[in-house]
């Protein structure tokens, strides 16, 4: 049954993503986006990822998905289409395109299967972290002890590079607005 | 802006639940999925329908940009502050060891404040960059 349900959450994924690359709206493409956020969440969660699925979907379908639209709004939603791009050659890039691809499954191949607890990935740290984070941290949501605590650092830099956009945009963007603030 | 009554209804009834359900996203995020990124990220989603629905003017009338610069510095500096406070108890920069009496509860307390400055640094930064664009999108 989850492997039904994964199939069609995919096949919905690829529709969305040939959609995207097809339709000239940037409009539309915005809120396709969001739906290819929405689908790739509910991915996520049938794969026990609670956390990266939560994030996932507030973030890639909700605030991004403003912020596209914002941004559209400043560019406006249509896409000026270069005249000669239909008589250049497409084999070269479709030839391209299907060796990565082909290159990426064949890399696929070498994946240990999906949940495979003697994966390397669930070798390494994961094991201690399963073992002592409830005595260490005692906290039941273990991603909660690894994120804040274990890897307390790494999140430290997370939030400065979150702070650092606020910083750019502000710096890039927020100059109109003093000038009319001084001009008044 | 818009005079869309229903618009208006339906969002005065949602943004109260929203930020609610933030909180809960922040301070649950111990015992389920969720912590200070997705809190931030819905709180800020509150402020923005706001400001959809209501005017950015109303929005920035809530929460101005000097605030809101403010508050995501605040964040991080709460976030860096408890990992200097446990250098300066004795321990490794972020080792929330010794910040109570037994570790469990040190690291209890270090991560809700950890939770607690990047909610605070999210939420703000969000806000930030949806007001900066509504900005410029006025003529």
């Amino acid at each position: 049954m989850e492997q039904v349900i994964v199939t069609v959450l995919l096949g919905f994924l690829a529709a969305t993503a040939v959609a995207v690359i097809r339709i000239k709206n940037l409009f539309a493409i915005v809120m396709l986006f969001g739906v290819y956020s929405l689908l790739c969440a509910s991915v996520f969660l049938i794969m026990d990822a609670g956390d990266v699925a939560f994030t996932e979907a507030a973030v890639g379908a909700g605030i991004t998905t403003v912020l596209m639209l914002s941004t559209v709004a400043l560019t406006g939603s249509a896409i000026r289409i270069d005249k000669g791009s239909d008589k250049r050659n497409k084999l070269m890039p479709l030839a391209l395109v299907t060796l990565t691809g082909l290159a990426l499954v064949w890399g696929t191949l070498d994946i240990p299967p999906y949940s495979d607890p003697a994966a390397p990935v669930h070798q390494h740290v994961a094991p201690r972290y399963i073992e002592d984070s409830p005595q260490e941290i005692g906290i039941p949501n273990m991603v909660a002890s690894v994120l804040a605590s274990y890897r307390g650092f790494d999140t430290l830099g997370e939030v400065a590079v979150v702070f650092t956009a606020g910083l750019g945009v502000l710096m890039l963007l927020g100059r109109k607005k003093r000038k009319d603030q001084n001009k008044s | 802006m818009t005079r869309d009554p229903v618009l208006k209804i339906t969002a005065k009834f949602l943004i109260p639940l929203i930020m609610l359900f933030a909180l809960y996203v922040q301070f649950h995020g111990e015992y389920s999925p969720g912590g200070g990124f997705q809190a931030g990220v819905i709180f800020a989603s509150a402020i923005i329908l706001y400001g959809l629905v209501f005017g950015v003017e109303a929005a920035s009338a809530v929460l101005p940009m000097s605030f809101l610069i403010r508050q995501a510095a605040a964040g991080v500096l709460l976030y860096g502050g408890v990992g200097v406070v446990s250098m300066l108890l004795g321990g490794q920069f972020l080792n929330y060891n010794l910040l109570a009496a037994d570790p469990v509860s040190g690291q209890h307390l270090g991560i809700i404040l950890v939770e607690l400055g990047v909610g605070l640094t999210v939420t703000a930064v969000m806000v930030i960059i949806f007001f900066v664009f509504a900005d410029r999108n006025r003529p």
